[in-house]
């Protein structure tokens, strides 16, 4: 599945300073699906190069860490459970980098 | 883009029912579109201002820019609420130029860009003028433990500086409702009782030469950064190569925990912070002036002058720690009270002024 992801806020030097990523990502069961949940772990294990607990806690992103996907608040779609499709853009932000 | 998402396309706007929610807002749960968000989170702040009076007609404002997404948003927005409602302001940018390569240079950068963007003037202010040293010259003789003290006590007296330069009525910082409850939880947590009823006030030091306010005080920074991501503001976000501030961290982090289960817990502690009274009456000591310098102070010298003779004689650890006895801890909480020399919201970690 062909993804854009977004890192911003700070969270782009996590991943070698580079703000935007198009990636392809196979989901990993039978059914097909990719949820954003799934987008974490595959984040955390090949984007993510150093400090990962700026960017995840437990199997979630860390508390102050905004997620858009398609430019809609993820708090709208479900967060974890948020199905993805293909050309999903998703957009992370920080809001603890300082102000 | 994929707009056409099945899963968003049921949610429409709470306020507008005709475009699709873009976001949920923290205080309210609401869902609402983005042109709505747009127009609430800007009403919001402008009956923050009036209904504060933080502002009277034909004032000049300095914004205290640091180039990073509050500064930013506030510079973007006051410019707008000053023409929209002809509050009849004069608008400046206020940087400070600590000295730290590779982090402020670079934040400052975006500073002139937004000087650019919303044609407002701009005042560099730098320590290595006021005091002669930056602070990677300083982190060079002092080390990485103590340095953000330095920073924090330059920072205050700089902003003033800087505004008394530019010749403003007041100074407005970037603080937001998250970093108010941050600081009511940090002052809890120090037992600093004078700078826990201190915090929470919207405009702070009308005694002294320049008031300051927060603007931002009721605003969420989740919504700040909604704001600058919608709206596409350039701003600055890399954490101070010299701060690791772990304290501050830990409240933060215990904040976003305590948001993410109950998102009014920001308010519900300011409200705390607010409520909060100090039961005994205390003398308030005089206000005086630094014999060295001239700045205000409560002591024979500011804190700044200190620290500074501490780094021009080899002895850096001056002026560092506390210290007050232990019987006259309330007396010392009181003096600073003044709200003068105090070191105030967010230092580092969370860096800015």
């Amino acid at each position: 599945m062909q993804l854009t992801l977004e890192f911003g806020g700070g969270l782009e030097l996590l991943c070698d300073s580079v703000k935007i990523h198009n990636v392809d990502v196979s989901p990993n069961n039978e059914v097909d699906e990719l949820t954003m949940k799934d987008l974490l772990v595959w984040v955390r294990a090949n984007l993510i190069k150093e400090r990962p607990e700026m960017f995840m806690k437990d199997d979630s992103v860390r508390p102050g860490v905004l997620v858009l996907v398609n430019d809609c608040d993820w708090e709208l779609s479900g967060q974890l459970d948020t199905p993805l499709e293909e050309k999903d853009v998703v957009v992370f932000i920080s809001t603890l980098h300082g102000g | 883009m994929a707009e056409n998402h099945k899963k968003a396309a049921g949610r429409l706007c709470y306020l507008c029912n005709q475009r699709r929610a873009a976001l949920k807002r923290p205080k309210t749960l609401e869902q609402i579109c983005r042109e709505c968000f747009y127009e609430v989170f800007e009403e919001e702040i402008h009956q923050v201002i009036v209904k504060n009076q933080l502002f009277k007609p034909g004032e000049r404002i300095a914004i205290g820019a640091s180039g990073g997404k509050d500064s930013t948003v506030l510079a973007y927005v006051l410019s707008e609420l000053n023409r929209r409602h002809n509050y009849g302001l004069d608008l400046f940018l206020l940087s400070v130029d600590e000295g730290i390569t590779g982090y402020r240079d670079d934040s400052l950068e975006t500073v002139k860009r937004n000087e650019i963007q919303y044609g407002l003037p701009l005042k560099i202010v730098s320590y290595k003028d006021l005091y002669g040293w930056t602070m990677d010259e300083i982190v060079k003789m002092i080390g990485l433990k103590n340095n953000c003290t330095f920073c924090g006590v330059f920072r205050r007296q700089a902003l003033d500086r800087g505004a008394a330069l530019l010749k403003v009525d007041k100074l407005v910082t970037g603080h937001n409702a998250d970093d108010i409850a941050e600081t009511v939880l940090l002052n809890i947590l120090r037992g600093d009782i004078a700078r826990l009823s201190r915090c929470t006030s919207i405009t702070t030091g009308e005694d002294g030469p320049i008031p300051r306010c927060k603007p931002f005080k009721y605003t969420y920074e989740k919504e700040i950064v909604m704001y600058a991501y919608f709206k596409r503001l350039d701003y600055f976000s890399t954490e101070c190569i010299y701060s690791p501030n772990a304290y501050r961290g830990f409240a933060r982090e215990f904040i976003k925990d305590l948001e993410r289960m109950r998102p009014r817990a920001i308010l519900d502690i300011i409200k705390s912070g607010e409520d909060f009274r100090i039961s005994t009456s205390t003398k308030m000591p005089e206000q005086g002036t630094c014999e060295r310098c001239g700045y205000i102070s409560s002591q024979k010298w500011c804190k700044a002058c200190v620290l500074l003779e501490g780094l021009n004689k080899g002895l850096p650890k001056l002026g560092i720690g506390r210290s007050r006895g232990l019987d006259n801890n309330h007396r010392k909480d009181v003096k600073q009270s003044n709200g003068t020399n105090n070191i105030e919201g967010k230092q580092c970690g969370s860096l800015d002024f």
